[in-house]
């Protein structure tokens, strides 16, 4: 397993309308929507570049440092 | 990182070619029951938004204009936008006023109400549209696509001015289609 990186993209479920813009406009494809419900990022592939925090509409994404 | 373009990338020409087929012929304005009826059946059947996540025109046509041509403000929307009582309060106002478009057909095809060559924007004012209607077909079935299209135009429009103001795909986060279907895939993974 390659090695995560320091930031990483955390979605606020209860805001996010599953629009899929993060999905579209994520680089590393590490965005998908769960069961229709709120978008969730892929750990191990997400290197908190902060594009879909940048593009979704709703304001659910926040990056953060990796606890 | 470039993604592979795949034949759904190019949707958003159908929005295009939808408000232009209903200029020549109102008729053509049912078709927008697929933009109804699509995300329901992914949403029920599948459990899913793949409609609004892959095949919704009206997205991609404002992710194209937004994002890439760059019409857009970046603004932020304002918070009770983003709220679950604007989201639901204007799920059930854009219903009810499907339903009104039904009810003002049955009543066209009761004979109870003669038909409105028109089309109505903002649910405000209204454009003449006549040319597009030839009575070739029962006023009932002219009345619903005038409606409809009224309809299709207005979301359309609000859509294209909250993306100028806020970012490409603002309307996604109160489109009732959206907060149906969201609803729906919501109750069906608990």
């Amino acid at each position: 397993m390659g090695k995560l990186s320091l930031r990483h993209a955390v979605v606020n479920k209860d805001i996010c309308v599953a629009c899929g813009t993060c999905v579209d406009v994520c680089p590393m494809s590490a965005m998908e929507i769960f069961r229709g419900s709120f978008a969730k990022p892929m750990e191990e592939k997400c290197v908190g570049c902060g594009r879909c925090a940048r593009e979704c509409p709703a304001s659910a994404i926040a990056v953060e440092v990796r606890a | 990182m470039n993604k592979q373009r795949h034949w759904y990338h190019y949707l958003w020409i159908w929005s295009i070619i939808y408000f232009s087929l209903g200029f020549f012929n109102i008729l053509f304005a049912w078709l927008g029951l697929i933009s109804f009826c699509l995300p329901l059946i992914f949403a029920i059947g599948g459990g899913n938004k793949l409609f609004c996540n892959r095949y919704c025109d009206r997205g991609q046509l404002l992710r194209a204009l937004g994002s890439q041509v760059g019409l857009y403000a970046r603004k932020d929307m304002p918070q009770w936008m983003k709220g679950k009582a604007f989201r639901y309060g204007f799920m059930i106002f854009f219903f009810a006023m499907f339903f009104n478009i039904i009810y003002t057909s049955y009543l066209v095809a009761g004979e109870t109400q003669s038909i409105q060559e028109a089309v109505t924007v903002l649910w405000s004012f209204q454009l003449p549209w006549s040319w597009t209607y030839s009575s070739d077909v029962a006023p009932w079935v002219a009345q619903f696509a005038f409606g409809l299209y009224s309809l299709m135009l207005t979301s359309e429009i609000i859509a294209l001015v909250t993306m100028l103001i806020y970012k490409p795909r603002s309307w996604c986060v109160f489109c009732p289609m959206g907060t149906l279907t969201q609803t729906i895939c919501k109750a069906k993974a608990q």
